[in-house]
């Protein structure tokens, strides 16, 4: 409460549940303004096709329908095609082709919702279908049909390569190996599904010439001056930035889903530019699925090489990177892979060679989203189920290959082969914990003796390495612009607090963790100190969250602004004490005389003073800005345990449990985190089991609804055992590192693993999730083993 | 996300809704839980005319024994099926398949009658229906007359009702002493349709059955009465040997197609595996009750 | 093609010519203006428009208006009286239940009912009677936790009151 003014690593509940459990959030569908009309979308059956004609004759009609945007009236502004973020182009709308099943064709305008929807019914289009690309080998063979002809430079659907490591190096230890294993392995397609679609208020003010645009974004800075560049290589002419503002409202959910600027965005801002009316775009469950963001797709090809004694040598990944017609993946620019190449994970591997080639298909664009931390859940998956498979291989105990092969706790800071540099790591400790909190060695003995009854369980382990909080300047930018973050606080004379971001939350609590640091950092009660993000008008500029990123940069950077108010604050301090700054220090949250405890200012008594009594030659007011450049990122990690078992009459795979430890370093909420594991194991299930978007030969998508796009209830989940480790990070201000989406990533994995630990008996080296019941029957029907 | 345009009626009569059916004609249809109806609507799958309510429509949420039968009304929810203590002991089945409808919120206001005359071959109660023998009321302004469930479930989404006909009442044969019944679902996830789904009846006399009846949910263009299955207990002692043979025979009797809830002989082991437990359950509470 | 459709919404009369198609979660969402109640998927899978239809949890987006003519209607708006927070409320701000609140308010009437029925739930019926409300954010862990906190809240004598700030 006011008076115990501990603040950090503690469980202080939240600022944000006032609002929502009294349903006073505000999210986009919200939003309501005099005057708004509504937009909806015409969209593509087809995943490839020429479109011949749009009839818009028989929408125009309806009353209440206002316009019928195409691709051929936005091109006479410049505005048909857009920017991505990894500076490939993207269409807003087609003008003559379609490269996506749910592609955006039309956008109908009209004064009512119902009415906007019955004119999407009526507004006709004809189709000349073409072959279309759905299978990504097929499509970089030399009669594939091209998905981008656009790309006049290109003559094949390959979009980039990109190489990480020392090859040599690694095709000699691969040379020399006396164990190598090889899997393929492929990750399908999934989802982010946050229950909250996206959408957009657009509202133009014609007199002031201001764009005001309410979205659902994770990053609205970037969003804004996307904007302004957008605008000023239209026929619309540039929209300064000072004339845009951009705000995200609340947000049901981003995980990565609410980071790509989507067409729907661009003709709902376009049709309000040119009407000068708020359009409102909220797009239905089906078209979410069907069109945005998608993540994953990657085909690798997966070695490791050893020796017989258990020591990994070295690593070789090839991966194939399905990113659908348009590389729109919210990469950092100099990584169109994102971190894959952490995939050397918690070992000391001497070398590795990764490549990835990026190709187009007939699917829509993407794809880095669902919480995989810039691909980083592909690279902990393909780590995780190959070093398994070296254990199988070696008949060699899974947790002991581990331990033997783990970057040791004294070897931080650890330069992995492939360059990153790891801040700090206790790998055994976790792993150690976790095995005593299952208690690992009688679940082996339980396995063996229902092995020989015929019974199926598995036990499945993922020690996974993060690498989260983008990044420093010198290596990461996204379209340019770096990737800092940024905190201003400001000190009110009463007292309390305001405080600013350029990040921003979509559920994960930073109007509270981000006043935790500021109270502690300032000694000020929790309670006085509120938090402003997501404005571009107010708040400073950011790089938004997602990627983890919020409490290594903008975390940084509100402890970091937050020193330099207490700098200042000292020297007000020894104005009011009449003592030397030299002599004053900051213990238990008052400013001291060094020798002399009864003499002490709080932070309260100097905010006073700093409207009412500042020192002559200083400045009044106390507050600061600061812009954090991470040195590095940080590295966090954990480790998992999941028991499987399996019903021989059904296939059906069970977890019975699953235990996480984690270690994100200082934790700064505790209940916060937890919350953000659970949510994060519950988000690696689902793929490892339940869920995966695939496409017919003719590019439709199977999974287009949540009736087949199979989100997990509380049924299919879990009660998950949690626990954790804490080895802070060494150059972080507060010792943290992120931790959003840990559990993402080492998670399915873990699953994997014990699904093929509970049939490798019988074989098994590898399966693919997301593991159906009807895969692991088929497996058992193989081996005689289904019972009715 | 948004129904067609449509107009709404809510009769406060029987014969005010199937004068209104008979008037509309295949412009109209009827309306119990809405839970089916209205998110084809909301597709634009359905775009009916006409929308006709029952809710208003006394006589229709009958639960009760009467003459041998237990009669459950067109509009009883799936909820007060699966929340009822008369239920639970003797029509066991029954309650189960009600619990496993979609989720317990749809429940609340999906109906028996509903599940019935949509004759997806998805839905859990027609498979059930089968397996405990029971009649199909259908009035229409000419009067009513019984169907048997056989009779009822023609091919997928269609049934015998005429199309000025209106389903009212579903009838259960009361079963006789060592009787016992279940109903066992796999499906993907709560909430989803079965990948494949067994109802068992089964009545002992001693160690012998001497009644049996099953029904197969999802393998089909209806939901799948296996005869031979049912055929091959009659008369014999319930064991693990003859326990497996109907399984079999019950997949025999499947016709799965491959789909997104597995391959068609995925499906088939499934049914094998689902019959052989639901009969194991059924005969468990036969011999308690 | 219009309907009058009169209820009580939480607890004092409401009353809207609509148009027939009008689905319930419009006509709260828009025509009465409380926003609490929310829409996440298009094919009943979702639950995040959960209200409670003469106390028993409906799925909004899934019945017309008019269906609900002359029912009692109560949205997450109605759960707080007086000023003071329904234990349920409180349950999901003690024990962190909630993250981005786009579920919210369908876990928490669902929680309600569940409670007014079964006061004392263990995990398993909890996770039974929430089984149709899908949540991206937290696992259902907390949700659990939750709704059992609001369970003995309501059994209690004389609860206190929880500051939520």
């Amino acid at each position: 409460m006011a008076t115990d003014l501990h603040a950090f690593g503690k469980s202080v509940k939240r600022r944000e549940d006032p609002r929502f459990i009294r349903g006073k959030g505000t999210y986009i569908d919200d939003i309501k303004l005099p005057g708004m009309i509504y937009m909806d979308i015409v969209r593509s059956p087809y995943a490839h096709a020429k479109i011949l004609k749009i009839d818009a004759s028989k929408a125009l009609a309806l009353p209440g329908v206002l316009a019928v945007i195409t691709g051929k009236d936005l091109d006479a502004y410049k505005l048909a095609w857009m920017p991505t973020l990894m500076s490939d182009t993207q269409m807003v709308l087609p003008i003559d082709r379609v490269v996506y099943q749910s592609q955006e064709v039309a956008a109908v305008i009209a004064t009512e919702r119902y009415i906007a929807a019955d004119a999407v019914a009526l507004v006709e289009v004809e189709y000349e279908p073409l072959p279309p690309v759905v299978d990504p080998y097929k499509a970089l063979e030399p009669d594939a049909p091209l998905v981008r002809p656009d790309h006049a430079d290109k003559k094949t659907n390959h979009i980039w390569h990109w190489e990480s490591g020392d090859k040599a190096r690694t095709d000699q230890l691969f040379n020399e190996a006396e164990v190598v294993v090889k899997e393929h392995m492929y990750l399908p397609r999934i989802h982010v599904s946050s229950i909250e679609t996206c959408g957009c208020v657009a509202s133009f003010d014609k007199v002031n010439g201001k764009l005001t645009v309410w979205m659902t974004t994770q990053a609205p800075h970037a969003i804004r001056t996307v904007f302004s560049l957008v605008t000023a290589a239209s026929a619309v002419g540039q929209i300064p930035e000072h004339k845009i503002r951009i705000i995200s409202p609340d947000i049901g959910g981003g995980f990565g889903g609410k980071v790509p600027v989507y067409p729907g965005y661009v003709i709902a801002t376009a049709a309000s530019v040119l009407t000068g009316l708020p359009v409102k775009w909220i797009e239905d469950r089906s078209e979410n699925l069907q069109a945005d963001s998608f993540a994953r797709d990657y085909h690798m090809d997966v070695e490791l090489a050893g020796k017989r004694d258990g020591t990994i040598t070295a690593m070789r990944v090839k991966t194939l990177a399905d990113h659908g017609s348009a590389d729109a993946a919210a990469n950092p620019s100099k990584f169109p892979a994102g971190l894959f190449n952490v995939c050397t994970g918690s070992y000391q591997i001497q070398a590795a060679h990764i490549e990835v080639d990026g190709v187009y298909t007939n699917k829509p664009p993407g794809g880095v989203a669902y919480r995989c931390s810039f691909r980083v859940t592909e690279a902990v998956h393909a780590i995780e189920r190959i070093v398994d498979r070296m254990a199988q291989e070696l008949k060699m105990d899974p947790a002991e290959l581990r331990l033997k092969n783990f970057i040791p706790p004294d070897k931080f800071p650890y330069k992995s082969a492939t360059g990153w540099e790891y801040d700090s790591g206790n790998y055994p400790a976790a792993l150690k914990l976790a095995m005593e909190k299952i208690g690992y060695a009688d679940l082996r003995k339980e396995q063996a003796e229902k092995r020989a009854r015929g019974e199926l369980m598995g036990i499945g382990i993922s020690t996974f390495t993060e690498i989260v909080g983008a990044g420093p300047s010198h290596t990461f930018d996204i379209l340019g612009i770096k990737m800092f973050d940024s905190a201003e606080i400001r000190v009110h004379p009463t007292g309390s607090a305001i405080v600013r971001i350029g990040v921003q939350t979509q559920g994960q609590g930073h109007e509270t963790t981000f006043a935790q640091i500021v109270a502690e950092e300032l000694g000020l009660p929790v309670d006085n100190i509120t938090v402003e993000h997501g404005d571009t008008d107010t708040a400073p500029y950011g790089l938004g969250t997602y990627a983890s990123r919020s409490t290594p940069t903008a975390g940084a950077a509100t402890a970091m602004a937050a020193r330099k108010i207490r700098e200042k604050a000292k020297l007000i301090a020894a104005h009011l004490l009449e003592a030397s700054p030299d002599d004053i220090e900051w213990v238990d949250y008052k400013f001291q005389v060094k020798g002399a405890p009864g003499r002490s200012k709080t932070m309260a008594d100097v905010a006073f003073a700093a409207y009412t009594n500042h020192p002559q030659g200083m400045e009044a007011g106390l507050e600061a800005v600061d812009y954090y450049d991470p040195p590095n990122l940080t590295f966090p990690f954990g480790a998992y345990i999941c028991v499987v078992d399996i019903d021989r009459g059904t296939g059906a795979v069970k977890i019975r449990r699953f235990v996480a430890v984690d270690d994100c370093g200082n934790i700064i909420n505790p209940m916060i985190v937890d919350g953000q594991i659970h949510g994060g194991l519950t988000m690696g299930m689902a793929p490892a089991l339940l869920e995966g978007i695939f496409y017919d030969e003719n590019g439709n998508i199977q999974q287009g609804t949540f009736m087949d796009y199979l989100l997990p209830t509380s049924m299919e989940t879990p009660a998950w055992e949690t626990d954790k480790t804490c080895t802070p990070s060494p150059h972080h201000p507060l010792g943290a590192k992120g931790v959003g989406e840990s559990a993402t990533v080492g998670a399915p994995p873990a699953i994997a693993n014990a699904v093929v630990d509970a049939l490798s008996h019988l074989g098994v080296t590898h399966l693919d999730i997301p593991i159906t019941p009807w895969k692991v029957y088929e497996i058992l029907q193989a081996h005689g083993l289904t019972e009715v | 996300m948004i129904p067609p345009p449509f107009t709404y009626v809510a009769p406060q009569s029987l014969p005010e809704a199937l004068s209104l059916l008979q008037q509309h004609g295949s412009d109209a249809k009827l309306m119990a839980g809405g839970q089916s109806l209205i998110p084809l609507m909301k597709f634009r799958l359905a775009s009916p005319k006409y929308v006709i309510d029952l809710r208003k429509v006394p006589g229709l949420d009958t639960l009760e024994e009467r003459d041998g039968h237990l009669v459950i009304g067109a509009m009883v929810r799936e909820a007060a099926i699966e929340h009822s203590p008369l239920l639970q002991q003797r029509y066991t089945g029954l309650v189960e398949a009600s619990e496993v409808v979609a989720d317990p919120i749809v429940r609340n206001f999906a109906t028996l009658g509903g599940n019935l005359a949509h004759a997806d071959p998805a839905n859990d109660h027609p498979a059930m229906m089968l397996a405990l023998r029971a009649q199909i009321v259908a009035a229409s302004l000419k009067g009513q007359r019984h169907i048997s469930i056989d009779d009822f479930l023609v091919d997928t989404f269609e049934t015998s009702l005429a199309p000025d006909e209106a389903l009212v009442e579903i009838r259960i044969p009361h079963p006789p002493q060592h009787t016992g019944s279940a109903y066992i679902k796999l499906e993907r996830k709560v909430g989803d349709y079965a990948i494949a789904a067994v109802g068992a009846q089964v009545t002992l006399h001693g160690q012998t059955c001497t009644h049996v009846g099953l029904g197969l949910t999802n393998v089909g263009p209806k939901a799948i009465r296996p005869t031979e299955a049912e055929q091959f207990l009659v008369g014999k002692q319930l064991d693990e040997q003859t326990i497996r043979e109907a399984a079999r025979l019950a997949g025999e009797a499947a016709e799965p197609t491959s789909d997104l809830r597995g391959p068609a002989e995925y499906k088939r082991g499934v049914v094998r595996t689902l019959t052989a437990r639901a009969l194991r359950l059924a005969a468990e509470r036969a011999q308690k009750g | 093609m219009t309907q009058h459709v009169q209820v009580t919404l939480n607890g004092k009369p409401f009353q809207a010519d609509v148009e027939d198609r009008l689905l319930l979660v419009h006509f709260i969402r828009e025509v009465a203006n409380l926003t609490g109640t929310h829409i996440g998927c298009d094919t009943t899978s979702c639950g995040a428009c959960t209200v409670l239809v003469n106390g028993v949890p409906a799925k909004s987006c899934t019945l017309l208006a008019a269906q609900v003519d002359g029912a009692e209607i109560q949205t997450v708006e109605g759960l707080e009286q007086d000023g003071k927070l329904h234990p349920i409320q409180e349950g999901f701000y003690e024990e962190h239940g909630l993250q981005c609140g786009f579920c919210t308010p369908g876990m928490m009437l669902v929680g309600k009912a569940l409670l007014e029925q079964n006061p004392n739930p263990t995990e398993a019926e909890v996770r039974h009677a929430i089984s149709g409300n899908l949540c991206r954010c937290t696992g259902y862990v907390n949700i659990v936790k939750a709704i059992q906190y609001a369970g003995k809240k309501m059994s209690a004598p004389a609860p206190e009151p929880v500051e939520v700030k």
